[in-house]
Order: C-alpha cells, then sequence, then structure tokens
C-alpha cells in the first residue's frame, strides 16, 4: 500500500509539472531480493538506516531513564543535611553512572539515532553509504553500554565521568568497574567514529541532483561537523584510556606522579577530547531547532549561511578550549588567558545562532505545536546556559566557581534545557514520519510544561548552592544558611522533571498503535524526508524530485497548488 | 479560541510572578544569594566584584534575548488572515550583532586584566610593624612574590581525607589552619595521594592539589577572631565530603603563642613516643621506625 502511493506520485507529480522531473539516477542492480525474516531476527540483522536509527533511538531512550533513575537517587540523598540513604561508595558510583549514560549512552548515540533515520531522508538517499558498517556501529554502542553496565554486578566505577588519575589509578581503586568504564569509552567510541566516517561519507557523495553545500538542510550541516569533531576529538580519549589501562594492569606509569608520570597530562588528554564532546552533544540539538523553528513560524530560517557558518565555527573554536576545565590546575597566566579567551570567542559564533533563531520568529506566524514549545523552551533556557557559561569562562571567576554547585547548574542548563529540549522537540517533530502516527499534543504539552517548570525548580537554585559553597560530587552537607532548603527545592524539582519525561515516554508508547495517522507530511514541513510516506518504504524514495532551495517541499507544494490551479483553469475556463 | 489564548497568557505571566517572586524571596534570606562569598581575603572581594560587573553585563543581555523572544512569540502567533513575512536574512543585521557580541567579550576580557592583579598577586602585609612573624619566608623561584617582604608561607597538603599545614619551622597542625590576621599568608599547596582542591569560600578561589605539582595561592584576613570554613572541592574517593577544612584568624600574638604551644606538644609527643618505643623495643615487640 505504502509502494502505491509512492508509485502515483511519482507518475502524476511529474506529468502535471515539468519542474518536478527527476534526473535519470544510477541504477541499483538487485541480485536478489533478502528474504524477510520474521519478528526480532528482522531487527538484530537488519541493514537498514531507518531500523537502525530506531534501534539507536529506543536504546538511548531507555538508558536516558537509567540515567534519569540514577539522578533522582542522588537527588533523594541529598533532599535532606547529613543523610544516611545511600552510603559515599554508592553515592560516588551513582554519580560516575549518572554522568558517562547521559553522555556516551544518551545524548550522543540519541543524536546518532536522529542522523541515522533522517540523514538519508533528508538529502534524498537510499540509505547510509555503508550500511553495513552502519548496524556494526550500533551493535558496538549496545555493547558497549552493557558492558559499562555489568559492572553493577561486581563493581561500579566511582572516579566520576572524568575518572581524573591518580584516583582512577589501580592503587586508589583496584575494582574492575574503572576498567568497564574504559572499555565503554572504547567500544562507544569506535562505534561513533564508524557512525561520523559514515555520516560524512554519506553527505559528501549521495545528496540529491542539485543539492549543493548552500542547500543542505541544517540539521545535516551539524551532523557534518558533529562528524568531524567525532573523528577528531574521538582517538585522543581512546588513546588516553589506553594509557590508563596499561597504568592499571601493565606497570607503565604514564600518570603515576612518583614514578615521573603527570596526572596533569589526564586532565590534558580527557578535555582535548571532552570539551569537543559537549559540542558534539549539543550541534545537532542546535540542527533539530534549526528545522523546527522555520516549519512552526512559517518562515524561512533567518541568515542560512550565518547559521551553518556558526555551526563550523563552533566546531573549530570546540578543539581549542579545553583547559578551560583545569583554570584551578597549576598552569601559567598566559595558558589561563588564551583559554579564557577562546571560551568567550565561541560566545560569538553561538551568539549568532540564538539572535539568527529569534530573528526566525519576526513576522513570522507561529502554530504553537508540541515540538515548537520544546523548541523554544530549548531557545530560552539554553540561552542561560550560554551566557553563565561565558561567565565560567572568566577563570578569576571560575576560581570561586569550578568544582561547585554553579557548574553543576551551567551544564545541565545546556545539556538539559539543551540537547534534551532538542531532542524531545525532534521526537516530536519526526515521530509521525518514523510511525506515520501522530503524538498525543494534549500529552506532549504537558510533558513541557511539567518539564519546564521541574527543570527551572531542580537547576536554577544549584546556581546559588554553588556560589554558596556547596562543591560538586558530595554525598551529604551539613545543616547550614540556606544549604537544606535550596537542596530540596532542587529535589522537589527533579522528581517534576521526571515526571514530565515519563509523561513522554508514555506519549510514544501509547502513540506507536493508537495516535492518529499522520499522512506524509503533517507539518507541511520543508525538507526532503517529508516527501516520501510515513513510514518511509524500504527503499525511502521511489524517484527524487530535483532540489532547488534550502525548502524543497515548500517548493514542491507550491509547484503542485499552481498545477492544479492551471488544470482547474484548463476544465472550467475564467468566465470573462 | 481566543479565550483559551488568554488563559494561557494569564498563566504564563503567573508562572513568571511567582519565578520573580522566588528569587526576590531567596535575594532577601541571604545577600550571598547571587553572588560567590566573599569577605575573609581581598582577593575574594575584588572576584565578588568582578562577579557583579559581569552579571550585570550578562543580565542584561540575557533579559534582551528573552524578552525579545517572549514578545515574539506573544506577537507574531499565528492568526487569522495573518501571513508570515518570507525573509531570508539581512546582512547588515547579521554584521551588527556579530560585531555586538565581539564588543561584549572585550569588554569583559578588559575589566578581567584590569582586575585581575589585585586577585592573582599577593598585597602587602597590613600594620606595617617590622616585627619577625615566626620563621622567614622560604623562597623559591615560581612563588608569587609579597611586596614589602613581611609575609607568612604556609603549606597545605591535601591527604585522603584530611588537610594537613606545615607552618615555618616544622609545626603543623590537620584540618584546622591558624594564621594571623592582617598578614599575608601564602599558600603552597600540594597532595601526597589524589587530586584534592583547596577552598575556603569566603578567602577566595580554589586552587587544586595535585600530586606531583605544587600550586599557589594566597590569602588575608581583615580582622582575628573568625573561623571560615570550606572542604575539598575535587573528587577525592569515597570521603571527599568529609574532607573539611578550617581557617581560624587571630591576632599576631595569639599566633605566636599558637606556634609555641604547637611546638611544645610536637616536641612532647616525640619524646612520649621515643621513650614508649624504648619501652617496647627490649621485650621485642616495636619495630624501628
Amino acid at each position: 500500500m505504502e509502494a502505491a502511493t509512492t508509485h502515483t506520485e511519482t507518475t502524476t507529480v511529474p506529468s502535471v509539472q515539468p519542474a518536478l522531473r527527476t534526473r535519470p539516477r544510477p541504477q541499483i542492480v538487485a541480485h536478489s531480493v533478502p528474504r524477510r525474516r520474521a519478528g526480532w531476527i528482522d531487527w538484530v540483522t537488519t541493514v537498514d538506516h531507518k531500523k537502525i536509527g530506531i534501534m539507536y533511538m529506543v536504546t538511548a531512550f531507555v538508558f536516558f531513564l537509567v540515567g534519569g533513575v540514577e539522578a533522582l537517587l542522588m537527588r533523594l540523598q541529598l533532599g535532606a543535611p547529613e543523610n544516611t540513604l545511600i552510603d559515599p561508595e554508592k553515592y560516588n558510583a551513582l554519580l560516575t553512572m549518572h554522568g558517562t549514560t547521559m553522555i556516551f549512552l544518551f545524548v550522543v548515540p540519541m543524536m546518532a539515532g536522529f542522523g541515522n533515520y533522517m540523514l538519508p531522508l533528508m538529502i534524498g538517499a537510499r540509505d547510509m553509504a555503508f550500511p553495513r558498517l552502519n548496524a556494526w556501529s550500533y551493535w558496538m554502542f549496545l555493547f558497549g553500554g552493557l558492558v559499562f553496565y555489568a559492572s553493577v554486578f561486581y563493581a561500579p566505577p566511582e572516579a566520576g565521568w572524568t575518572s581524573y588519575a591518580p584516583l582512577s589509578s589501580e592503587a586508589y581503586l583496584p575494582n574492575g568497574g574503572i576498567d568497564a568504564w574504559i572499555f565503554l569509552v572504547h567500544l562507544t567510541g569506535l562505534s561513533s567514529i564508524f557512525g561520523a566516517i559514515n555520516f560524512y561519507v554519506t553527505i559528501a557523495n549521495m545528496r540529491a541532483p542539485g543539492m549543493g553545500w548552500g542547500r543542505l538542510p541544517l540539521f545535516v550541516w551539524t551532523l557534518l561537523t558533529f562528524s568531524v569533531l567525532l573523528i577528531l576529538a574521538l582517538p585522543t580519549i581512546a588513546a588516553a584510556v589506553t594509557l590508563l589501562l596499561t597504568d592499571r594492569h601493565f606497570g607503565t606509569h604514564f600518570f603515576n606522579p612518583s614514578q615521573g608520570g603527570s596526572p596533569l597530562l589526564w586532565q590534558h588528554l580527557f578535555w582535548f577530547f571532552g570539551h569537543p564532546e559537549v559540542y558534539i552533544m549539543i550541534l545537532p540539538g542546535f540542527g533539530i531547532i534549526s528545522e523546527v523553528l522555520p516549519v512552526f513560524a512559517r518562515k524561512p530560517i533567518f541568515g542560512y549561511k550565518a547559521v551553518a557558518a556558526a555551526s563550523v565555527g563552533i566546531a573549530f573554536l570546540s578543539l581549542l578550549v579545553w583547559a578551560h576545565h583545569m583554570f584551578t590546575t597549576p598552569v601559567s597566566t598566559a595558558v589561563l588567558a588564551f583559554f579564557m579567551l577562546s571560551s568567550m570567542i565561541i560566545a560569538v559564533p553561538t551568539g549568532i545562532k540564538v539572535f539568527n533563531w529569534v530573528a526566525t520568529l519576526w513576522r513570522g506566524t507561529i502554530e504553537l505545536k508540541t515540538p515548537m514549545y520544546f523548541a523554544l523552551g530549548f531557545l530560552g533556557f539554553f540561552t542561560l546556559g550560554g551566557v553563565s557559561g561565558v561567565i565560567l569562562a572568566i577563570f578569576p571567576i571560575d576560581w570561586q566557581l569550578h568544582d561547585t554547585y554553579f557548574v553543576v547548574a551551567h551544564f545541565h542548563y545546556v545539556l538539559v534545557a539543551g540537547a534534551v529540549n532538542a531532542i524531545l522537540a525532534g521526537i516530536y517533530y519526526w515521530f509521525p514520519k518514523i510511525t506515520g502516527r501522530m503524538l498525543s499534543e494534549a500529552l506532549g504539552k504537558i510533558s513541557f510544561w511539567l518539564t519546564f517548570v521541574g527543570f527551572n525548580l531542580t537547576f536554577l537554585i544549584q546556581h546559588s548552592l554553588g556560589m554558596s559553597g556547596m562543591p560538586r560530587r558530595i554525598y551529604e552537607y551539613p545543616d547550614v544558611g540556606q544549604l537544606p532548603i535550596w537542596n530540596l527545592i532542587s529535589t522537589i524539582g527533579s522528581f517534576v522533571l521526571g515526571v514530565g519525561v515519563l509523561v513522554t515516554a508514555y506519549n510514544v508508547v501509547r502513540s506507536v498503535k493508537k495516535g492518529k495517522p499522520a499522512g506524509p507530511d503533517p507539518w507541511k514541513a520543508n525538507t526532503l524526508e517529508w516527501f516520501t510516506p510515513s513510514p518511509p518504504p524500504a527503499n525511502n524514495f521511489d524517484a527524487v524530485p530535483r532540489i532547488r532551495s534550502v525548502e524543497p517541499m515548500k517548493d514542491i507544494r507550491r509547484a503542485v497548488q499552481r498545477a492544479t490551479r492551471e488544470q482547474r483553469e484548463e476544465r472550467e475556463p475564467v468566465k470573462g | 479560541m481566543p479565550r483559551a489564548l488568554g488563559a494561557r497568557r494569564r498563566f504564563s505571566l503567573v508562572f513568571a510572578a511567582c519565578l520573580l517572586g522566588l528569587l526576590a524571596f531567596a535575594a532577601g534570606a541571604s545577600a550571598d544569594v547571587l553572588s560567590p562569598e566573599s569577605g575573609g581575603s581581598p582577593n575574594a572581594d575584588l572576584v565578588d566584584t568582578l562577579w557583579w560587573i559581569v552579571f550585570v553585563i550578562a543580565l542584561l543581555v540575557l533579559t534582551g534575548v528573552l524578552g525579545t523572544l517572549l514578545l515574539f512569540i506573544v506577537k507574531y502567533r499565528a492568526r487569522k488572515g495573518r501571513v508570515a513575512a518570507q525573509i531570508h536574512g539581512n546582512t547588515r543585521l547579521e554584521i551588527g550583532w556579530t560585531v555586538g557580541a565581539a564588543v561584549i567579550v572585550v569588554a569583559l576580557t578588559v575589566v578581567t586584566f584590569i582586575m585581575l592583579p589585585g586577585i592573582k598577586d599577593p598585597e602587602e602585609s597590613g600594620g606595617g610593624q617590622s616585627a619577625s612573624l615566626a620563621g622567614a619566608q622560604l623562597v623559591s623561584v615560581d612563588q608569587p612574590k609579597v611586596p614589602g617582604g613581611r609575609s607568612l608561607t604556609i603549606d597545605v597538603n591535601g591527604q585522603q581525607y584530611i588537610w594537613r599545614y606545615t607552618y615555618p619551622g616544622g609545626v603543623y597542625s590537620y584540618e584546622e589552619m591558624v594564621v594571623p590576621a592582617n598578614v599575608t599568608v601564602v599558600l603552597r599547596i600540594r597532595s601526597q595521594d589524589v587530586a584534592h582542591s583547596w577552598w575556603i569560600p569566603k578567602m577566595g578561589g580554589k586552587m587544586d592539589a595535585l600530586p606531583g605539582y605544587t600550586n599557589y595561592t594566597w590569602l588575608k584576613a581583615p580582622k582575628p577572631g573568625v573561623i571560615y570554613r570550606g572542604q575539598c572541592a575535587e573528587l577525592c574517593g569515597r570521603n571527599h565530603a568529609d574532607m573539611v577544612a578550617r581557617v581560624r584568624v587571630v591576632t599576631e600574638e595569639e599566633y605566636r603563642a599558637f606556634i609555641a604551644s604547637k611546638r611544645q606538644q610536637i616536641q612532647q609527643a616525640n619524646r612520649d613516643a621515643t621513650a614508649q618505643r624504648q619501652r617496647l623495643q627490649p621485650r621485642g615487640q616495636g619495630r624501628e621506625p
């Protein structure tokens, strides 16, 4: 049935409008039709980018819920002063698992999932350039996660997601948790590197006819920078964790100060990866916002070239800012000054993006559908996170705020109000394409308001907590000043936030079967993925239109309108 | 539809008012709710001043962006008969806000570097008396120089999970550091096991204690009779949260008395230990240290 609809589209549309006639494309010769396998075997053996994308997203979302539970347990412990609910050993394990899960097992793979599903559709390709490599990337990610979580059954890692040496060395944490963490970094790292190469090659070679670099959807631009950053940054962390592994088990002393090694070296290597990683997580989010805002403001994106160029600028600068995580280590003033400046300069391209997004709304007609709610939430609170980031870049101020709850608040504004809001916007925006059904708007808005209120309750007050002297990663605090009441507010907020996320999870599960049918283009969107039916057939497109702008679907809708008007006029000539 | 719209707007307004009210309440509850701690040392006070300058600029930018965003959301809602203007961009505007953002960044940098010397470089000790403190300053090439030459250097050593302070002359104490008021104290921060971070919020920024490295900071407490509290700020293991630090500020006389009594205590303890060893050794149960 799906094939039939595509068929009629491709035969009738070009016949009424010459502009839509497709250019001959290379034929794919099929030597045999793969046997359709039953149920789960089909999923396990698939090399279809759409199925792999769905597996990525579902797995990442499950890890998101697990990481969320870990966060709630920590907030529960901190809900009261001198609480004894969770002992220090388990608390350190929780904070390590939470950070590692959210970064390596949720945000990055979630973005990779969106990329996997949407990238070929947005550029009019049949699949990714290397479908088998793509499947391999997914399985590496899943097994990385499983290896890491297996440590729950013996001894989870306790050194934080940063695993600073020498705390992470064998002398201080001899159990296998750190090793599980190392293997997680290796496996998910390989997964991401191969995924990134796949994205890059696909974008460079498989775009629809007419889709030059200036007509690439902005989400695809951010996937391109995401891929380049992954390829540049991940080998560093792979090398670093290998050195840590040999330090732990094979008698080397790369990070052991008593044998001439340097704990500072670990910090440099870690953050040389760690800071680009932050932009790896947020750049595709920027892309989602750049897709959602123009669709629901019914206006082209303001300053397409500036927004695309800003992505590239951010990616470049993100490789030059790593030591702003190390302002309190013994480094010279020249180093402090350099990294302060580079970190502040990155606010310029980020600011350009924010200004262009706001300008996209100007004189538009804003339709407040759920994806737009989350996109606007992103815009407001990501800006707050960006501004507190500039404050932290000023190193004398950072000396006070470093490693406190102020920093916790800052990066949660960037990663939860930023990346998670963008991911939720993406889920509500693309769910109809992926499943052919709409998510409930009512539940979506409830979820938005719960996450909005919960998030700000949790994290706004943490700025003050940090400035009042509460360091991060402590399992208890004394009953002095406002610490207890502020922590309690934060804990209550975190549970509201958790309920908000669960509402979306419920909405997704419910709507897969019961949602309203969506049709190919429910939002009247701009990009090519909406040209094909929802959900798209295995071959994505029977024919790909020639691309003439950044908004091919808008062009097609206009052409179809014009054509039907002409047809009508032919049938019943205007009475004169 | 218009009624629903009004309800929603009313809700947003109430919500915004609640948020503002909460903020105002919090601000009233504690003066330091919107800025870092200060008052225990001139560098902390200067960081606080720098914070306020930066914070006001940041707040202006933030309210500007958020205000515009809210205005646009309300003003450009889809309504019957309204058509979106198909604008693709404006080069002048792009250049304008790029330059604008850059100017703010430059301004913040200039302010920071004007204030940096006062935060980073130790001040001259107050009082002006030439009376020597217990022990002269130990000279080191990379150690920050204190103008006037009258100062105190204390070694801060982080270890799981306690701070050890070594005063000039080898006297030491744990957890609580005793410093004379109005005297510049240079802290040499080291660690003997994992990474720690020295931080007394009211006495200035934190400095990491990394094994194999020496880090420096300084403080100058304004008046005696105060105890400033802080704790380790870098995850250092399971009892990281319990690795607390105190700085007790005393007069110079009290400081000298403290050093003298500490020295006596340590000597007494050493004598006791030696005596104990000698008592135990003939029985063959003691071990040479």
